[in-house]
């Protein structure tokens, strides 16, 4: 993340139609009208009839405004709320091959236990470690384990969740 | 009942009233028009040309009616040439449903013939679109296409519709019209308060009438809120018309074709008020150097143009249409203020202006005696370029809706198809099309159908075998090198008008103009073509360099 204040990311959750062509109406507004997706992902609700996109906006508050007013106009879009970080928990999931020798894989092995993350899948020559959390975890065990070797990284992207009793429902928010 | 998609879909289109549309058909098409066939007593087609035709002559049929356009075209290059109509009715907030044939599901993503993928080609230049691979989703979709395209903002929507859908046969019921909404007012009652305190506070206020009073139809409102207030009022080029243009508060057109005594006004304001206007480039030239001592309210139905443009003090969403009714029963009346006698003094001062000649003929004139001619009653549309500022100048248009031209996109071509689609949208009027010589060269194939269908339209080319504004632009701020700008290319417009049917007329002189023109308002069912040869260099003033503000403008 860049040092200047206004540019910052922003967390947006968005309650979408599940049918085709959604993503590519959402993903096609951030290109035409310039702005950057830092990350976008998607999957189903409760209701299979909707969908739910978590999208990482970089850009100031001008860019925010417009992106969130712009994806509001999308017939698609049911609902589309901006998190607070405070008041919400983000989450990524990464999968990270590693190389591995007899002589690293315990120390490899250490490292993943420290971060709570999980050996998923074990070769002669690498380990594949699953991690979740936040971006800044991920990036702290993704650093710790570049003296290894890093062979592929596999991320999510965000998804994130209010805390405490808010929910985004279809029509309106609420507290429940 | 049982009926096949295609007899739902017009069963639909009868629901919304259509009893027009505008098309070309193909092979994807042929079911759909086989159902048009057989309903040919309610709704009637319009073949044309060429679909882009099709597309500008539903967007013209809209913006004289206010209804919504239908046009219908096969797959591929069908549904592709209507994309030009598609964008220039997105642009310009113009609600229209078009129709396209594709190929049968079982042959969809396959590369069949004729296959497009216009649903994605067509995604950032419609309010919405659906492609249709369930019969039995077809008449909601319909429906709801209908809805989406008119209400708010209104726009283009596009319904894709597989082949083996229009054949397929399913259940059918007509469902009674849903009744349009209330239009959101997202104003709270302080931003109310504060835009009354601010308005009766001002000193020198200005109005921007934008597109959006026309599309909203509440001239009127803008009318009555100028007049309490003593606001002068400028207009856009889509505006033309939402306020009246003889009237004594009326400034002209502001922005980079805008009249001095606008781009001052706007320039010394203390209040910038833009209603059912967006900022586009064309009306704030340096963003940095608009109305700088101006607060600025922005009245609009859109939140998403609020602040996209230009920072907004006092932003109000909603139907202007209501809000303005609250603030010009809210505010204080004023009378013979100063800033009203120094507006009026400017425009005194500074007229529009052209070198009047007797022995050349000038295309303001030409507009001017059409005025005169037509008493100011006739329905104008326009080409793109220097025929379209001049139709925009010269012409006083004092109804919504009676200016008709592509504000947005800009689109060369779009005058003579929306001119025919606005004339069979108000038979009751005269409907003329402005028209350059590099414009009309790019669709004038629809004359034909103009012959066809006996539509009485006037295409006045202002005729100067030269692309006029490019030129201008080069003479201007390119030293003189005309690229690519002199089409010299001795078309004689008289005798391919008479080879289409329709009637040819040239004039060389100002003392032909009344002649010609009273002729062609005469014609009952031939439209008629005049080619006026103008000057070459005869130039559009005035014009805001690219990149200054607007009170550094050109005037000569």
């Amino acid at each position: 993340m860049k040092g200047d204040v206004a540019m910052a990311k922003h967390l947006l959750s968005v309650l979408v139609e599940n049918h085709a062509g959604v993503l590519s109406r959402v993903s096609g507004l951030f290109s035409r009208r310039g702005f950057n997706i830092d990350s976008l992902a998607v999957g189903v609700t409760e209701n299979p009839d909707i969908s739910r996109m978590t999208i990482v906006v970089d850009g100031d508050e001008y860019v925010v405004e417009q992106v969130s007013k712009q994806l509001n106009k999308l017939i698609d879009v049911i609902k589309l709320k901006k998190l607070d970080r405070s008041e919400s928990l983000s989450r990524e999931l990464a999968l990270i091959k590693v190389k591995a020798t007899a002589t690293t894989r315990a120390e490899i092995i250490q490292i993943v236990e420290i971060f709570r993350a999980k050996i998923v899948d074990v070769s002669k020559s690498t380990l594949t470690i699953e991690i979740s959390g936040g971006t800044d975890k991920v990036a702290a065990l993704e650093d710790m384990l570049k003296q290894f070797g890093i062979k592929e990284i596999v991320r999510t992207g965000t998804i994130a969740i209010e805390r405490g009793n808010r929910i985004i429902k279809p029509n309106k928010n609420e507290e429940e | 009942m049982k009926l096949n998609g295609s007899e739902i879909l017009i069963e639909c289109l009868k629901e919304q009233g259509v009893d027009i549309v505008f098309g070309f058909p193909g092979g994807q098409a042929i079911i759909i028009y086989d159902a048009l066939y057989k309903a040919s007593n309610d709704i009637r087609h319009i073949l044309t040309s060429h679909e882009q035709g099709a597309s500008h002559a539903a967007d013209g049929y809209a913006r004289a009616t206010g209804k919504v356009g239908v046009c219908i075209a096969t797959s591929g290059p069908g549904a592709t040439n209507l994309v030009t109509g598609i964008a220039t009715a997105y642009m310009d907030s113009v609600p229209m449903v078009a129709i396209t044939g594709q190929v049968p599901t079982n042959l969809l993503g396959k590369d069949s013939f004729q296959e497009v993928d216009i649903t994605g080609i067509t995604m950032p230049i419609t309010k919405h679109n659906y492609i249709v691979k369930d019969v039995t989703k077809l008449a909601d979709i319909v429906r709801e296409a209908f809805v989406i395209a008119r209400e708010g903002r209104p726009g283009p929507v596009l319904i894709d519709i597989c082949k083996d859908v229009t054949a397929a046969v399913t259940d059918f019921e007509h469902k009674p019209l849903k009744t349009p909404g209330k239009k959101p007012v997202d104003v709270t009652p302080e931003q109310m308060g504060e835009a009354i305190r601010v308005i009766n506070e001002s000193k020198k206020p200005v109005i921007l009438s934008g597109g959006g009073v026309s599309i909203a139809g509440a001239n009127k409102e803008v009318l009555e809120f100028s007049e309490k207030a003593e606001i002068p009022v400028a207009t856009s080029l889509m505006g033309l018309g939402s306020f009246p243009g003889d009237h004594e508060l009326y400034t002209g057109m502001v922005g980079m074709h805008g009249t001095r005594t606008s781009n001052l006004a706007v320039s010394e304001s203390d209040l910038f008020i833009a209603i059912g206007a967006r900022f586009s480039d064309r009306i704030i030239s340096n963003v940095s150097r608009f109305a700088p001592k101006a607060k600025i309210m922005h009245i609009d139905i859109d939140p998403a143009e609020i602040g996209k443009n230009i920072s907004v003090h006092y932003p109000m969403v909603g139907d202007i249409k209501e809000i303005l009714g609250t603030i010009t029963d809210s505010i204080d009346k004023k009378k013979d203020t100063d800033w009203k006698r120094k507006i009026i003094g400017w425009k005194e001062e500074f007229p529009l202006k052209y070198i009047k000649d007797s022995n050349e003929l000038k295309p303001q004139y030409i507009i001017e005696r059409i005025y005169e001619l037509t008493k100011g009653d006739a329905i104008i549309t326009t080409e793109v370029g220097q025929n379209q500022i001049w139709a925009a100048q010269y012409y006083k248009y004092t109804k919504p809706r009676q200016f008709i031209s592509s504000g947005g996109l800009g689109t060369m071509g779009y005058g003579l198809g929306a001119c025919i689609g606005a004339q069979l949208g108000r038979p009751d009027k005269k409907v003329i099309n402005i028209a350059g010589d590099g414009s009309f060269r790019m669709n004038l194939t629809e004359i034909a159908t103009a012959v066809e269908y006996k539509v009485p339209i006037i295409v006045a080319i202002l005729n100067n075998h030269v692309l006029g504004m490019v030129r201008q632009w080069q003479e201007l701020f390119f030293g003189g090198r005309y690229s690519s700008t002199t089409i010299d290319r001795g078309t004689d417009f008289v005798a391919l008008a008479e080879a289409f049917g329709a009637i040819g007329i040239k004039v060389t002189k100002p003392e032909e103009v009344d002649a010609a023109v009273t002729r062609a308002l005469s014609s009952k069912d031939v439209p008629v073509v005049i080619d006026f040869e103008i000057d070459k260099d005869e130039k559009v003033f005035p014009i805001v360099p690219p990149g200054a503000p607007i009170y550094e403008l050109i005037d000569e």
